[in-house]
């Protein structure tokens, strides 16, 4: 009987520990670092070896972000539907040196801007005098985002503007201005999607174009025949925007090969990003889509094969919203980040961190979500995100921004949108079965997350003690060492809000080197000028790490073409192994730190 | 439907097990369907987000129910409620983290040796374990409330699939006056609300629903005995799972079982108390 007792009360207190794990749990948790610290300069750089500072104002930027008003039969929904269009790339457009800023606007009548870089720490718009602000125009759709190639290997970085609309190609005139050549090339007259790249596919010098639908390219959003434009599910749906893919012919013209090359889908891309993931040489081709699993394409030099299922990243459907990659632990491997929404206690998809297994490569390379095994899964309503080194101490950090839709701060629409996500594909891809979102927010309000790598497998949040303190409706982020000081500055662009510049200030411990790598070409064989796709591996301190020219990442996003490397404390560099598009292989030796390496492929 | 659900002791045999048509043992009744859900929507949609993790639910969610059994009831415990508990925590709970899916299943399995009144536990585990987990774990764990993709086939053949063998099991009336309690509230809803009537009704059209409505509502052990009460029990659920809707409570039909069902096992066992006192006072005198 005693006995008995005894267990019973055993077993009770056992119950108590039981729902005590999840508080303990939640205790021990370092995630949220950031939340616990005020933001203090110089703690900061104390502490975490940097601070960023938002200059917007004080560098002449003052652009605002206005969404698109779409189709009125879309009202009560309107802010979910036009949730998108804020995006941020960088160019150096006029060849100075020095970064400049293009953004995009997404209501109608309203202007894109290119903010030039006057290297006095200021920026002067100077997209209507070139011709690239007034392209939201009426009847052509608005812009969502833009990528940057030189796709004619003129020297000069041409302009691809994503639309939900009319795309468009923008040839660059010297940097003296823009000239419109969509028709010219042969563009599709209306795509509504929100990520595009550059890429050479095939390794012929020339930059091909990579478009990933979101909605259906039938659909025009101001003029809908039908309100049956939504998900047909929220996690399997495959009635999005078709894929792309623009092979440049050389001759100022494109084909479209995406069907002849392997790439079908129709799923909600909302992010693509490539890289060589296996070595070959060519880029492999990864898509984040939202409402379904995410895709990758290994690309074999002419035709692409979609292994996301084989290779592990393709097998849970989430709400993909971010592509980028990292050589997050120097190993010489690619980690890939993809964002998807988090809300406590609704919907916990957390982001991914998919990591190359050990003893996988090549063609049998497999994937492995560490995102939480590292403190990097949980960033809210997560959009863009950018792998960069941003306190120069040899390892990549992680910047995500977040936040959906910010209205009442009081009021929710997580409700309503939660029962409707989980209803039949007749109920949820239908707008008008939407209930009306009546000024509610849908994961409003979010802190960023600034995730600071140890080198050793963690990441620790450290935004609000760094000074990101934003709290709009991010989505897209992109990384530039802006006034050429060896550091990564940080421009957010946000969604109905302004466009932010965080200014980084890096403890001078710290050393740092770059790379602007300039392809050359010529008889068909060479790399394309742009040098997307030309990588560089790092030796120093006994340790490597690999980066990779982009022509896009993130979401809607580009980053600084330079190649940028923090170094640690009293750094010594064996060599930089540069392994250009075309397959040269370039090593130098013991190249100097503290300053970028402008490094012309070798004839 | 789910007769072992909940019950650390087997069951007494249904007359039901004598009819010729289906001459499987009841108690392996609702493992099997509950498995067939889980293989039908995990090959033809990957519902699971790992193997790993429904598997860590079922082995946690047996092992501690042999384990308990052994040292309270001084038997090994039939697996079958475990293995339903188990899983059902492995399909409902979503979380990127391994540890939920184990505490889960802990919390449900003891919380049928802890909470008990009279003999009797008054909240079906699988319900206790997962609102428990939901309202101490909000930042890591949610539902699921999207899979199967959406589409119409897989719903239509789980709701047939379902209502035969709840019929089977005599436990149809249960499911259908939820059912009906739910449409009717969501129209009411609809009108109060003046938001779609279509999204009143999405959430029923929902794979979470389908488990809660032929698993959960239904579990023998943890809704009151008579036909009439059963009925009665499961429109206040649907009652209550309204109200809570009206405050856009986004587990509503969780935590209206979580209330109710207890409330009504815990108002029945007085009942039977009060009787039973009256019946030895009556003999008594």
């Amino acid at each position: 009987m005693t006995g008995n007792r005894i267990a019973r009360a055993i077993l009770v207190l056992f119950f108590i520990g039981l729902l005590a794990t999840p508080f303990v749990i939640k205790r021990m948790s370092p995630r949220r670092e950031g939340d616990r610290s005020k933001f203090e300069a110089k703690t900061a750089l104390a502490r975490y070896g940097f601070y960023l500072e938002e200059v917007s104002q004080a560098a002449g930027v003052n652009f605002v972000h206005q969404s698109p008003k779409l189709d009125p039969k879309l009202d009560p929904i309107m802010p979910e539907v036009a949730s998108m269009g804020a995006s941020v790339s960088i160019v150096d457009f006029d060849r100075d040196g020095w970064p400049d800023i293009y953004v995009t606007n997404s209501a109608i009548g309203s202007k894109n801007a290119l903010y030039r870089n006057m290297h006095d720490g200021t920026f002067k718009d100077v997209a209507g005098e070139l011709g690239i602000a007034d392209v939201n125009r009426p009847g052509t759709g608005v812009s969502t985002g833009a990528v940057w190639g030189d796709y004619d290997n003129d020297g000069y970085e041409d302009l691809f503007l994503i639309k939900w609309g009319r795309p468009e190609l923008f040839h660059n005139d010297h940097g003296h201005g823009f000239t419109r050549v969509t028709e010219q090339v042969g563009l599709p007259p209306w795509i509504n999607a929100n990520t595009a790249i550059w890429l050479d596919y095939d390794g012929d010098g020339l930059l091909d174009l990579f478009v990933g639908g979101y909605y259906s390219e039938d659909i025009d959003l101001w003029h809908l025949t039908t309100t049956r434009i939504m998900p047909e599910s929220f996690e399997y749906a495959k009635n999005g925007g078709r894929k792309y893919l623009f092979h440049n012919l050389g001759n100022g013209k494109f084909e479209e090969v995406s069907s002849e090359v392997g790439i079908n889908s129709r799923r909600w891309a909302l992010a693509a990003a490539a890289a060589d993931l296996r070595g070959t040489g060519h880029p492999d081709l990864f898509v984040a889509n939202d409402y379904g699993v995410s895709e990758l394409y290994f690309n074999d030099g002419k035709r692409f094969h979609e292994v996301g299922e084989r290779t592990g990243v393709g097998f849970a459907p989430k709400s993909g919203m971010n592509a980028t990659f990292g050589d997050i632990l120097n190993q010489g491997r690619y980690a890939v980040y993809v964002s998807n929404i988090s809300e406590d206690g609704i919907l916990i998809q957390g982001n991914n961190l998919w990591m190359p297994k050990e003893g996988t490569t090549g063609d049998a390379v497999k994937y492995q979500n560490l995102a939480r095994e590292f403190g990097v899964e949980l960033g809210g309503w997560s959009f863009g995100a950018q792998f960069g080194d941003l306190n120069n101490d040899g390892t990549l950090d992680l910047y995500l921004t977040n936040g959906y839709i910010s209205l009442d701060r009081n009021r929710s629409y997580w409700y309503d949108f939660s029962r409707v996500a989980g209803g039949n594909s007749t109920i949820i891809g239908d707008a008008k079965n939407w209930p009306p979102f009546d000024g509610r927010s849908l994961s409003g309000y979010q802190t960023k997350r600034v995730w600071v790598n140890d080198g050793a497998g963690k990441f620790l949040d450290v935004a609000q003690a760094v000074g990101v303190t934003d709290t709009y409706d991010g989505r897209s982020v992109a990384l530039v060492d802006l006034w050429n000081r060896g550091v990564l500055d940080v421009v957010v662009a946000n969604q109905n809000g302004p466009l932010l510049i965080y200014k980084n200030t890096v403890t001078p411990e710290n050393e740092w080197i770059e790379f602007e790598l300039e392809g050359t070409i010529s008889n068909h064989s060479g790399s394309n000028r742009s040098a997307i796709g030309a990588q560089v591996t790092l030796f120093w301190n006994g340790q490597q790490q690999v980066q990779e020219v982009s022509g896009g990442s993130g979401f809607a996003a580009e980053n600084d073409r330079r190649l940028h490397f923090g170094l640690g404390r009293n750094p010594h560099i064996e060599r930089a192994v540069i392994r250009w598009p075309s397959g040269k292989v370039q090593t130098i030796d013991k190249p100097a730190t503290n300053q970028s390496h402008k490094m012309k492929e070798p004839a | 439907m789910s007769q072992q659900m909940s019950a650390p002791v087997p069951l007494p045999q249904s007359p039901a097990q004598k009819t010729p048509w289906f001459s499987l043992d009841n108690r392996y009744i609702a493992p099997a369907f509950i498995t067939c859900i889980l293989l039908a929507g995990h090959l033809s949609f990957g519902i699971l987000e790992s193997y790993q993790k429904t598997l860590l639910a079922i082995i946690t969610s047996i092992g501690l129910e042999l384990v308990l059994g052994r040292i309270f009831f001084h038997k090994w415990i039939h697996p079958a409620s475990a293995y339903i508990t188990g899983i059902s925590v492995g399909i409902l709970i979503r979380s990127p983290a391994f540890w939920p899916y184990a505490l889960c299943s802990a919390i449900s399995i003891t919380s049928k040796y802890v909470l008990r009144v009279k003999g009797r536990h008054i909240w079906n585990p699988s319900n206790f374990g997962i609102s428990g987990m939901l309202f101490l774990a909000a930042e890591t764990v949610a539902t699921l409330s999207i899979q199967w993709g959406n589409y119409l086939l897989p719903m239509v053949v789980i709701w047939a699939l379902g209502s035969v063998i709840i019929w089977r099991l005599r436990r149809f009336h249960i499911t259908g006056i939820y059912v009906v309690s739910f449409i009717a509230f969501a129209f009411l809803r609809s009108w109060m609300t003046r938001s779609p009537w279509q999204s009143e009704i999405a959430p029923i059209t929902g794979p979470m629903y389908q488990l809660f409505i032929f698993f959960m509502i239904t579990d023998p052990k943890t809704t009151v005995r008579s036909r009439r009460g059963q009925c009665l029990v499961v429109f206040l659920v649907a009652l209550f799972e309204m109200v809570l809707r009206l405050y856009q409570v986004v587990y509503a039909p969780f935590y209206a079982l979580f209330v109710v069902g207890p409330t009504a096992m815990l108002i029945e066992i007085w009942l039977e108390s009060h009787r039973a006192n009256a019946t030895k006072l009556t003999v008594t005198q």
